[in-house]
């Protein structure tokens, strides 16, 4: 049944499924701007930019309208430009103008919008309240003298991740977002996904930027500089360069980062091989002793925290496998621990927990770090664009040995569902190229938020969950702590969708992600090796460095971990 | 003088309301009915016992006037500034009662917890103007020097409740 038609400036337009009038309105071609909307959240109809005037002379918020038969809509009047303009020129009345030394400047939808405008004066005198920037958490930043309300921040803290660490504080001029009690970022029940600032509009939350520590490590002759590059990267850097989102740049970010003069490149999807053997040793132990099931994956760093800080009774059941950005940092930093230079170590990452997860005791050797730095696939394009180097000059190229195998299952870690497939195909009993295929169909794949599967391992049906975003997670772990669910083995990554749509990727809407795990999927298809057990690299690393040193080199000791708990 | 926070004493009041996540704002008035302040101590609790975010609680506590993060005096004065006060000159009663306890308006309570002073817009008695309140009970139609006589009444009954 139709829902009836609106006319949009002159246009007739079908309503179909669209929540709200905006939709409808960006449907037919016209991009309104906004603020304070995105499709994934709440509609909180805060910034006013998305009003629209009906045929009485009416305002709309359209974010907050339900499209209606026989409304009839302009959407670019007089009227509502003067609007549009006095809205910006009010927001920025009590916001820092300091835009070229904004780490937001070039991306903020407030800039862009104030030049589209054509705003050039401000009549308002700047009654900005300068508070300090918390610069607390190792993940982002906070700077309230670039917030505008919009409370895009709050709501995905509270309603995708359900972490809670912010909310508005105070009212009408004095408020703010803030912490409870304003504390610290880095004390307050924050994980650091960056998911905050992955929606923030402006340059409020920002990703915390490494770019000219590495740089001074670059710089430095008798320094020896090894990088990692994480799955998820591959399908995303390119994004800044004009390639479609989820097109595989990997031999292009290698030659890119020999350019910038890092002189060994590797892979993370290699270690991933390894996350994948070690993690399917422990469930296949878990399996037989049956304590601590489910078994938590441990890759994302952000859940770990999570756990650790909502959940600290569950620490048991997150798998004391190092992430694969861990492991291959102790590997990394034995193969050259002796090699008459001065090692440092980074790794380019979609993520900004894992410059928290860098940071961590546990991850110390003699004080110094594995992982010396971590950047953001938006920071390695901004040093590309730093050092000029002409990204479609680049010519493809391999990384370096001794690390240079890696399998189709190591790439796969980068979306959701991933990791679970990766540890199946370990696991199966069917090791033919048909079992492959029936692990990738049992349902582990897909942006869905939780997803479950079953399969049979040696006779034994398991109950797989498969989890994106830590609010589909505190759903999951509320459920297994009522009893109402019981998994065998469950998979948490903090960002819906995955590594692949990390805080620290290029932001991209709701299909491109889709795109970017199709892209690790089609890497993972072109792979000869899809078993990580099958990687030839793996015997020699078991054999070699990993004699007897698996436990010291690819595990952790999480505090916590001793605790008892029974689901 | 408010009693010692207690984590009993707050599982009392979320038990009243069913840990209910919906009565935040009722748990909230009934701890600051108890204590004449929300205690830091009760966020924590709390935020787990009825599944919002501290951050949230704060924001509610913040968002309203009547919630108070500082620990309030014994006697607390609400002097009312509505507009039928305010020109039956509620303006001098005020500044005579911060004079009295050495307040002003940035510091309302008495550094030993005597006494609290504060503005309201409005008390719906205007009938009664110029009016003010100690926790709760009324008094009407008041001079500057009816509250110098106040003060020095309820600071006799305060040495008392104190030896």
């Amino acid at each position: 049944m139709t829902k009836g038609v609106m006319t949009i400036d002159g246009v007739t337009v079908e309503i179909g499924e669209e929540r709200n009038v905006l939709e409808l309105i960006r449907k037919t071609g016209v991009e309104l701007p906004t603020f304070c909307y995105h499709s994934e959240l709440s509609i909180y109809g805060g910034c006013r930019m998305c009003i629209v005037e009906d045929d009485r002379g009416g305002l709309i918020p359209s974010c907050s309208e339900e499209p209606r038969a026989g409304l009839v809509i302009k959407t670019n009047t007089q009227r509502l430009r003067r609007y549009r303009r006095n809205i910006l020129e009010l927001l920025l009345a009590n916001h820092c103008r300091d835009c070229t030394v904004c780490g937001r400047s070039g991306a903020c939808r407030l800039q862009d919008l104030a030049r589209s405008f054509n705003i050039t004066n401000i009549r308002f005198i700047n009654t900005a309240l300068n508070p300090k920037t918390d610069l607390s958490s190792k993940c982002v930043s906070k700077d309230l003298n670039k917030c505008i309300l919009c409370g895009d921040c709050v709501r995905v803290c509270n309603e995708i991740q359900q972490v809670g660490a912010i909310d508005f504080a105070h009212r009408g001029s004095r408020m703010r977002v803030s912490t409870s009690f304003d504390i610290p970022i880095a004390d307050s029940s924050c994980v650091g996904c960056g998911q905050c600032a992955a929606v923030c509009p402006t340059g409020a939350i920002i990703v915390k930027n490494d770019i000219d520590n590495v740089w001074r490590e670059l710089d430095k002759k008798d320094t020896l500089v090894t990088v990692q590059v994480a799955p998820a990267v591959r399908v995303a850097l390119g994004q800044a360069f004009g390639l479609a989102d989820g097109e595989n740049s990997m031999g292009l970010i290698v030659a890119a980062l020999r350019r910038l003069g890092f002189d060994r490149v590797f892979d993370t999807a290699t270690a991933a091989d390894i996350t994948v053997i070690e993690e399917s040793r422990e469930f296949s132990q878990r399996l037989l002793s049956l304590q601590s099931m489910p078994l938590f994956t441990s890759c994302c760093p952000a859940w770990v925290n999570f756990v650790e800080k909502q959940y600290p009774q569950l620490m048991p059941h997150v798998s004391t496998c190092r992430s694969p950005m861990q492991m291959f940092a102790s590997l990394i930093g034995e193969e050259y621990k002796n090699c008459g230079q001065r090692h440092v170590h980074v790794a380019v990452m979609p993520c900004t927990a894992k410059k928290y997860e860098a940071a961590r005791e546990e991850f110390k050797v003699n004080g110094e770090p594995n992982v010396h730095y971590v950047l953001t696939t938006q920071e390695l394009a901004q040093m590309i664009h730093q050092a000029g180097v002409m990204w479609d000059d680049l010519e493809a190229e391999g990384v370096d040995t001794p690390f240079s195998v890696l399998s189709g299952a190591g790439v796969i870690f980068g979306v959701t569902g991933g990791v679970t497939e990766a540890v199946l195909r370990e696991l199966a009993d069917d090791r033919s190229s048909t079992g492959l295929k029936k692990i990738a169909f049992v349902g582990v794949r897909g942006q869905e938020g939780l997803k479950e599967a079953k399969v049979t391992v040696g006779g034994r049906e398991l109950a797989i969950a498969v989890v994106s975003g830590l609010g589909n997670a505190t759903t999951l772990i509320k459920d297994l702590l009522r009893g109402a669910r019981k998994y065998d083995f469950v998979e948490v990554m903090a960002c819906p969708g995955g590594c692949v749509c990390g805080a620290g990727q290029p932001v991209a809407a709701l299909p491109h992600r889709a795109a970017r795990g199709q892209g690790l999927y089609a890497a993972d298809r072109l792979s000869s090796v899809k078993r990580s057990e099958e990687n030839p690299l793996m015997s020699i690393l078991y054999n070699g460095v990993l004699k007897d040193r698996s436990h010291e080199l690819l595990h952790v000791h999480y505090p916590g971990r001793e605790s008892h708990s029974s689901i | 003088m408010s009693q010692e926070f207690t984590t009993q004493v707050l599982d009392e009041i979320i038990g009243a309301h069913h840990n209910s996540p919906s009565a935040v704002i009722a748990i909230l008035q009934d701890i600051q009915e108890r204590y004449h302040y929300i205690p830091k101590a009760a966020f924590t609790p709390l935020s787990r016992r009825v599944g919002v975010s501290e951050a949230s609680i704060y924001s509610v506590v913040t968002f309203y006037e009547n919630f108070s993060l500082e620990p309030k005096g014994r006697f607390i004065f609400k002097v009312c500034d509505g507009t039928a006060c305010h020109v039956r000159k509620s303006m001098p009663i005020l500044e005579r009662l911060r004079k009295e306890l050495a307040l002003t308006s940035d510091q309302v309570t008495t550094p030993d917890l005597g006494f609290t002073v504060e503005t309201v817009s409005c008390l719906g008695a205007c009938g009664l103007a110029p009016v003010l309140t100690v926790n709760d009970k009324v008094y009407p139609a008041m001079t500057p020097n009816k509250v110098s006589a106040l003060v020095a009444e309820l600071k006799e009954e305060l040495s008392h409740e104190t030896n």
